[in-house]
């Protein structure tokens, strides 16, 4: 009797040894903490949940440049997460050289990501010595200007349709005592509202030039000496925001205190918060209106090497399930983004969406700074962009510095 | 100590003379003890400060690397505008921050060696705010200090239309809003070291001073000041040391100001190691950080300690 209950006993424990070898728990990084993304998140998590695994979540606050330097400190000192979320481009570059991260080109060439995956900078940006090191998940890009449609119906003037109708009904929405144009007080929406402006004015090939090629002859040229005078009409517009947070800004354009916003397409979810439909309450100019072109920036996982092979067989299993049609029509939907493969329908989507698919699916795309410049010249640039844009710095001045920057870039 | 050392010798005349017990065996079990904290102050100060500064003179990027690319990052440093900014206003927040929590500290101090009735309340009310991070400093200032909702909001309430105190938002004088917080925060320590050295002065002092009919404020400066020296030397390090590394503060009250207008050195380090990934820039930075340190501290060292060699 005594040994048939140990027997019986010791079964039951290898048994249940045997299950819980396969549930895997992987500890995953990001900065999503707004209520959207939150929910965007919960998706994957579901999905990850409902293979049997389990899917630990580290959310950080405070944004990208919070939670990358913490990031980055954990997989240096040897503690790494088994997963993490980054932008893409070359923000986990040095990582990858490193070899600290894991690579996926098992995964990818098994899912077929190279043929998926539109537009294919995103799967450039994390590939080193033809080996892939990510899974990108979503795109957003930032060329976006969005309009409250009843600031200027009430003036009786027509929305604007590109950035000109834009400058020129400016004077009468600042006359009637509300703000042309609304700023945070951050560098990133500062320097993105450049770079929104420079594809928008200069156009697709004097910004590859600059940004990719590094050509600092063009970036002190006659085309950017003319985004730069935009942009201190655009700082003269932007006089009387004082607020700090993108959506803060946003949010004065959905009370109707402000006309309009330079945002990327993640201010679209503060306007379905604010039960505004896209078209009728307020309007959205991708590219300005003048250049529609879109820059693919967004979100990729990437997963850092660790030394247990069962670990490793479960990361790349998120990774491939990450790009799952399921997976990637769920989270998008939720986050706003739009999918990383052109095969899956997001359902209804609004106006702004569709417009954004369109253009994707047309190619108009563009790789994101984040994707050609380093996270150093970034910085540089964003450093340059909030002196300027609350200073009276002159547009020549800012010109020269900034060629200087780009002479400088690695 | 004569009789020990002749002892063996006499007990063993045949034998080799005793050795003296060597001097680095005496105290051997405090010298044991202090062993973590030498091997700490070599490894970690000296040893971690040599190497910081050796990679200063390399291409770093996110990871350390040996690529020596002589003083470029100091060159690219020094025509950086946002250095000059950090620097201008670390040396505006030091010199007044230094000046200004020695002065209120020491007034507070002499108020309550009056003797005063609830001596404790007041020295507790003093002492509070040093102890709150400066995080939370931070973030109270710049609650206290927002146009809307602090200061100017309230005085507008109240009647006086027109006033006006936005110090965060201002370019020019941000950094006066922060030496406010700044020193909210740092008097109370300086009031307490203060108070103890003054309690330390005698008695005696005081019935001399008044029996010779100085006048206080006299006795203050001429005969209590220079006896505290030693209370003012400790104090000038304190202070010295929280300023120099002023970050925090600048983080929690206006993540670096309208435009970078708020900038201090040790946030340029922490923006350019972690945020830039540009080790090399930060270390840069650091290093002409701890050259200012030591610029400051060598003729002091040598006034303290060198003088008493030659006498």
């Amino acid at each position: 009797m005594k040994l048939t209950t140990s027997l019986l006993g010791a079964t039951a424990l290898c048994a249940m040894a045997a299950t819980a070898a396969q549930a895997v728990e992987l500890e995953v990084t990001h900065w999503w903490t707004s209520g959207g993304e939150a929910n965007a998140v919960s998706k994957l998590a579901d999905a990850w949940n409902a293979t049997g695994n389990t899917w630990v979540d580290g959310a950080i606050a405070g944004g990208g440049d919070t939670a990358r330097p913490i990031m980055i400190s954990r997989i240096l000192g040897g503690d790494p997460m088994d997963a993490f979320q980054f932008n893409h481009g070359r923000q986990a570059e040095e990582l990858i050289e490193a070899g600290l991260l894991l690579d996926l080109t098992d995964v990818a060439e098994a899912q077929g990501w190279k043929d998926l995956v539109n537009p294919s900078s995103l799967l450039d940006a994390c590939t080193y010595e033809g080996r892939i090191y990510c899974a990108p998940i979503n795109i957003h890009s930032w060329q976006w200007m969005w309009l409250n449609n009843k600031v200027y119906t009430d003036l009786g003037l027509a929305v604007p349709t590109n950035w000109q109708e834009f400058v020129d009904t400016a004077d009468e929405v600042r006359a009637a005592g509300k703000v042309p144009l609304a700023m945070g007080g951050q560098p990133w929406q500062q320097a993105g509202a450049f770079t929104v402006m420079s594809v928008a004015l200069a156009g697709q090939d004097i910004y590859l030039a600059v940004n990719r090629d590094k050509d600092e002859a063009v970036a002190a040229g006659p085309e950017y000496a003319a985004v730069f005078e935009a942009a201190a009409q655009a700082r003269e517009f932007a006089q009387g925001s004082n607020v700090q947070d993108w959506n803060q800004a946003t949010n004065m354009v959905i009370t109707g205190a402000a006309g309009a916003q330079i945002m990327g397409d993640w201010a679209q979810g503060e306007f379905a918060l604010a039960n505004m439909t896209a078209g009728t309450d307020y309007s959205c100019l991708p590219g300005l209106g003048v250049n529609q072109v879109l820059d693919a920036g967004g979100d990729a996982f990437y997963f850092p090497k660790q030394d247990d092979p069962e670990i490793e067989a479960a990361q790349k299993e998120l990774a491939a399930l990450l790009l799952a049609p399921e997976t990637q029509v769920a989270f998008n939907a939720a986050k706003g983004s739009l999918p990383v493969r052109g095969d899956v329908d997001l359902g209804t989507v609004n106006d702004c969406t569709k417009k954004g698919l369109d253009l994707l699916a047309a190619g108009n795309v563009l790789p994101a700074g984040t994707t050609l410049l380093s996270p150093d010249t970034n910085q540089q640039v964003n450093d340059l962009m909030t002196e300027f844009w609350t200073t009276d710095m002159s547009a020549a001045d800012a010109q020269a510095r900034y060629a200087d920057i780009i002479a400088n870039a690695d | 100590m004569a009789a020990t050392e002749h002892a063996p010798v006499a007990a063993a005349p045949g034998a080799a003379p005793a050795r003296r017990p060597s001097r680095l065996f005496r105290n051997i079990s405090a010298k044991i003890a202090s062993i973590p904290m030498v091997m700490i102050a070599l490894v970690i100060f000296v040893g971690c400060t040599l190497w910081t500064v050796l990679y200063s003179f390399t291409k770093s990027g996110m990871l350390p690397r040996l690529q020596f690319v002589g003083l470029d990052q100091y060159d690219r440093l020094w025509s950086t505008a946002k250095w000059w900014v950090s620097i201008q206003n670390l040396a505006i927040y030091g010199v007044l921050s230094m000046i200004l929590t020695m002065v209120l500290g020491f007034f507070l101090a002499t108020l309550l060696d009056r003797k005063v009735r609830g001596e404790d309340v007041f020295r507790t009310i003093f002492l509070y705010p040093f102890a709150l991070s400066f995080i939370v400093t931070g973030l109270a200032w710049q609650w206290i200090l927002n146009p809307e909702h602090g200061i100017q909001g309230v005085v507008r309430s109240m009647g006086w239309e027109s006033f006006a105190f936005d110090p965060l938002n201002n370019r020019d004088i941000v950094i006066y809003g922060i030496l406010i917080a700044g020193i909210w925060q740092g008097t109370g320590l300086v009031m307490c070291i203060m108070l103890a050295g003054l309690r330390g002065i005698d008695e005696d002092i005081w019935k001399a001073a008044r029996v010779d009919g100085i006048a206080t404020w006299k006795t203050y400066t001429h005969v209590i000041i220079p006896m505290m020296r030693p209370v003012f030397v400790t104090t000038l390090v304190l202070v010295a040391s929280g300023i120099i590394k002023l970050y925090d503060l600048v983080v929690a009250q206006t993540g670096g100001g309208p435009g970078g207008a708020s900038e201090v050195p040790a946030k340029y380090v922490y923006d350019s190691m972690f945020g830039a990934q540009n080790l090399g820039q930060g270390f840069a930075a650091s290093a002409m950080m701890l050259l200012t340190v030591v610029i400051i501290l060598i003729p002091w060292a040598y006034l303290e300690f060198g003088g008493k060699k030659r006498g």
